[in-house]
């Protein structure tokens, strides 16, 4: 995959031009719809959108359906089926970076540019719009310009910005300094601080055997969330037999880190990138795949040529390629394919449908990919971090990282810290630590909650601070959200409300319908036309989402609303105007127009609230709902 | 052939090796409410309304409290049957959820039977009405949803929609079209037809396709055929949708 054209100028006629840019993305993929999202995104980078004639060429060139070719364009936030702006702006949407301002900078930039939020300006030269978590916590507030990542964004900067944008600068002639993004490694263990040169874990290679029964017995289980014991994992993949005419067995890294507060990966894919792709070729060598896939969030554009840079260098260096340092029948290769903007391709079996160029719905479960993944094929996918742990084990043995960390969860787990603290960015520890001593070493003061695992997982409170990131207490992919004594924690879950509507893939009813009524119900309480019967309403659709989900997405999506319902009712309450039933509309104001018309304003033209809650008050033994 | 047995609701179910647990129910004559389960095609588990519990226990405590553990819920289209499975359908839990998801459906969509085609004919109607809805309850979306006119002979009103993928899945397994598929996602997440102007009347879409005649609900009508059989003469107004379950039941071998 060479470097593309250069993205700013996105011309968007549909000329010669374009068709002869399709014809030789398609080239290049061989024509292959299986790789259909890499055939998207580069279409898409070198001629600005994915038009309709655009979109029916792909479909002839790859031999799909033309609506099959549609439908996958529109699954992705990051394709684009309307023209748009020749800078695209898009603000990461996370509750760290709305703490850092993003909301009203992102108003200042809108202001200077003369357009609202969500469409592309007249002269088709600009759009502002919301993302989710681009994964950069820690120095934000951050944006994408034509998927780009810009951090640390102040007034002056979108004041900048405006004004590059309005002279149509390229992105290259942009300021350096605009696209600095810092690892803010704070505290290192065995893992940053490994000592391996590329190749060290690879010479220390037994068979494959004796470094599965290693694996298995380092304890190592899957960093990613889920915690499934990674030995376990290899061992049914190396055991399940590959079908049809092409049978393979295939190692995936899931580097779609997607879970707002999470960027762990990016570190390690910026800066301990051999250290991954060695754990992925010692789990290639051990379940006996040949070729390795890296799936890439899109928004983590910016790391691919850097990596594939490594790539090359690891073919040279014999690390990757056939005969890896000299051992006969020892082949492996690695290829890194790139998501569009899909939170749900982080569940694994998404991802597999996205890596086979399909729409990011999960599949049903079993057949499970070590059996049934990549093409049908024996599959183990693996996070970054995990694979990463494999190589360092693989290295110095099971014993070493077995004794490290607790009882059921050995080795470390690198933290993504962000919110309120002092050090925001990455913390290594081993298993066992407690939440009060990461914020005593990030610097957090007067904290009021902690959001451990993104926006799935669990918002501890103070009387909890002295529980343990571990699997046999509080389990993490790496999200680690702080928020102090001045935060809403009621905006907090409102925010998480709004991250799942956006990012349910919509196959299942309880979590296409459920997420947004959800986030309704949320909002309403948000403008104060909230009721008791909206909590109840908003318990009903948690029991709904946790019971009926197709998958973890759904089945977590209440989380947040349930926690904080639990632990922080008051900032819930707060809101509350009735006991009772109170619509989402103003019945005072709507009452206007008429009262305009008859010229009466006396009391009995008015709809008070007051005198409902008073009311209600005074029914007091009627039960809500 | 086998004689193996599972458990719904207590009662004792035969299948066979590899069917699932709603097409062995179904066969039985016991019915457990679906929209998206069709006989004739492969189940995919995305309506969520077959929805059941798998293997819920009681475990008595030191105190000598019983506790219920529920069990599993899972979407028993797509869940394989097992010997000695104990299934729960018919539990005041699974009816309240069956509910909720009517609504949820319900309040997605544009949904006003009295001036449908379909009404007396539609499963969704006709689960309302088995399951006792009785209001939408949450608040309506009211999404705006162009109808497509097009085709010559057939009309889609997309404000009925219900996303089961029946017509996609009939157009591309049946009838080797793949006239239908799905776009967007989330709230977002639409049908849509295999042409660049996206009109069904640019496609090779037949009256007599199978996916013309899969809809469960009133989003693909045939033009000039409207109420052929008056309201009250209909196919749900005179018996149940859970009457002879046995109709759904998978009509050939399938695993």
């Amino acid at each position: 995959m060479g470097r593309l054209p250069v993205r700013t100028s996105n011309h968007n006629g549909n000329g010669a031009n374009d068709a002869a840019s399709i014809e030789a993305v398609l080239a290049r993929h061989h024509h292959d719809g299986t790789r259909l999202m890499q055939i998207l995104r580069e279409t898409q980078e070198a001629i600005g959108w994915l038009s309709p004639p655009t979109l029916t060429a792909i479909a002839q060139g790859t031999k799909l359906p033309r609506a099959r070719v549609e439908g996958v364009a529109g699954f992705y936030h990051f394709f684009h089926t309307r023209q748009m702006g020749r800078y695209r702006v898009l603000w990461s949407d996370n509750i760290t970076d709305r703490m850092l301002g993003s909301v009203d900078l992102m108003q200042r930039m809108c202001k200077k540019l003369w357009i609202s939020p969500g469409t592309v300006s007249e002269d088709r030269q600009v759009s502002v719009d919301t993302t989710s978590c681009t994964g950069l916590g820690d120095q934000g507030p951050a944006i994408l310009v034509n998927y780009r990542p810009i951090t640390r964004m102040t007034a002056d900067r979108v004041d900048a910005i405006a004004n590059l944008i309005r002279h149509d600068k390229p992105l290259d002639e942009w300021p350096a300094e605009f696209f600095r993004i810092d690892d803010n490694i704070h505290r290192k263990d065995i893992m940053l601080g490994h000592d391996l040169a590329p190749g060290d874990a690879l010479k220390a290679l037994s068979s494959p055997q004796q470094v599965l029964e290693a694996i298995k017995a380092s304890g190592l289980r899957g960093r990613g969330g889920a915690g499934f014991s990674t030995g376990q994992k290899w061992e049914f993949c190396r055991d399940a037999v590959g079908h049809g005419a092409n049978p393979a067995h295939y190692v995936v890294c899931n580097a779609d880190e997607g879970e707002p507060g999470t960027f762990k990966d990016r570190v390690l894919l910026t800066s301990y990138a051999d250290l991954v792709f060695e754990g992925m070729t010692i789990s290639g060598y051990v379940i006996g795949a040949k070729k390795g896939l890296v799936y890439l969030r899109g928004e983590y554009r910016h790391l691919l040529d850097p990596l594939n840079a490594v790539l090359e260098r690891r073919r040279q260096a014999n690390l990757l390629g056939a005969g890896i340092q000299g051992r006969t029948g020892f082949d492996f290769d690695i290829e890194i394919h790139l998501g569009a903007g899909a939170y749900i391709c982080g569940e694994e079996t998404a991802l597999l449908e996205s890596l086979e160029g399909k729409r990011g719905v999960p599949r049903r479960r079993p057949p499970f990919p070590v059996s049934n993944g990549f093409l049908d094929q024996p599959t183990a996918v693996n996070n970054v971090e995990t694979l990463a742990a494999a190589a360092l084990i693989a290295a110095k043995g099971a014993a070493w990282y077995k004794a490290i960390g607790t009882a059921k969860s050995s080795g470390t787990k690198i933290l993504s810290v962000s919110g309120d603290c002092d050090r925001p960015g990455i913390y290594e520890y081993p298993y066992g630590v407690t939440v009060a001593q990461v914020l005593a070493d990030c610097g957090a003061r007067d904290t009021q909650a902690c959001q451990i695992a993104g926006a799935s997982g669990t918002c501890v409170s103070p009387p909890e601070f002295k529980r343990r990131i571990a699997f046999e207490d509080i389990p993490t992919g790496g999200s680690f959200m702080v928020f102090d004594g001045s935060r809403d924690i009621f905006e907090v879950a409102r925010n998480f409300t709004h991250f799942f509507a956006d990012e349910s893939c919509g196959f299942c009813t309880p979590c296409r319908v459920g997420t947004t009524l959800l986030k309704n119900v949320m909002d309403k309480i948000h403008d104060g036309h909230g009721g008791e019967y909206d909590i109840q309403d908003a318990l009903l659709i948690t029991k709904v989402l946790r019971t009926a989900s197709h998958c973890g997405l759904g089945q977590s999506a209440c989380n947040a609303v349930n926690d904080t319902l639990k632990k922080f009712r008051p900032s819930y309450e707060l809101r509350l105007h009735s006991r009772k039933f109170e619509p989402a509309f103003d019945l005072d104001k709507a009452l206007s127009k008429m009262r305009e018309v008859t010229g009466r304003d006396d009391a009995g033209a008015h709809f008070y609230v007051e005198r409902r809650k008073h009311s209600d008050d005074e029914n007091r033994t009627e039960a809500p709902r | 052939m086998s004689d193996e047995t599972f458990f719904l609701d207590d009662e004792e179910i035969p299948f066979k090796s590899g069917q699932t647990i709603i097409q062995a129910a179904l066969t039985a004559g016991k019915y457990i409410p679906h929209l998206c389960y069709h006989p004739e095609f492969k189940p995919h588990g995305s309506c969520k309304l077959c929805t059941v519990r798998i293997d819920s226990r009681s475990v008595t405590t030191e105190d000598g409290q019983t506790v219920r553990i529920p069990g599993r819920a899972v979407a028993s289209c797509t869940t394989p049957a097992q010997s000695g499975q104990h299934v729960e359908s018919e539990t005041q839990e699974l009816l309240d959820l069956r509910r909720t998801l009517v609504q949820m459906l319900l309040v997605e969509g544009n949904h006003f039977c009295p001036s449908c085609e379909k009404s007396g004919k539609c499963m969704l109607q006709a689960l309302g009405y088995e399951l006792g809805v009785f209001d939408p309850h949450f608040p309506q979306y009211f999404s705006k949803r162009p109808v497509d006119a097009s085709h010559p002979d057939i009309l889609l009103d997309f404000n009925r929609c219900i996303l089961c993928e029946l017509c996609v899945r009939a157009s591309a397994e049946v009838d080797k079209k793949n006239v239908f598929s799905l776009s967007g996602r989330g709230p977002t997440k639409h049908l849509i037809c295999n042409s660049e102007s996206g009109e069904l009347g640019d496609t090779n879409f037949a009256a007599t396709d199978k996916a013309a005649n899969v809809c469960p609900v009133g989003v693909i009508l045939h033009k000039r055929h409207g109420f052929e059989v008056p309201y009250g003469e209909r196919r749900f107004d005179l018996e149940p949708i859970s009457a002879r379950p046995e109709q759904y039941a998978p009509t050939k071998e399938q695993v």
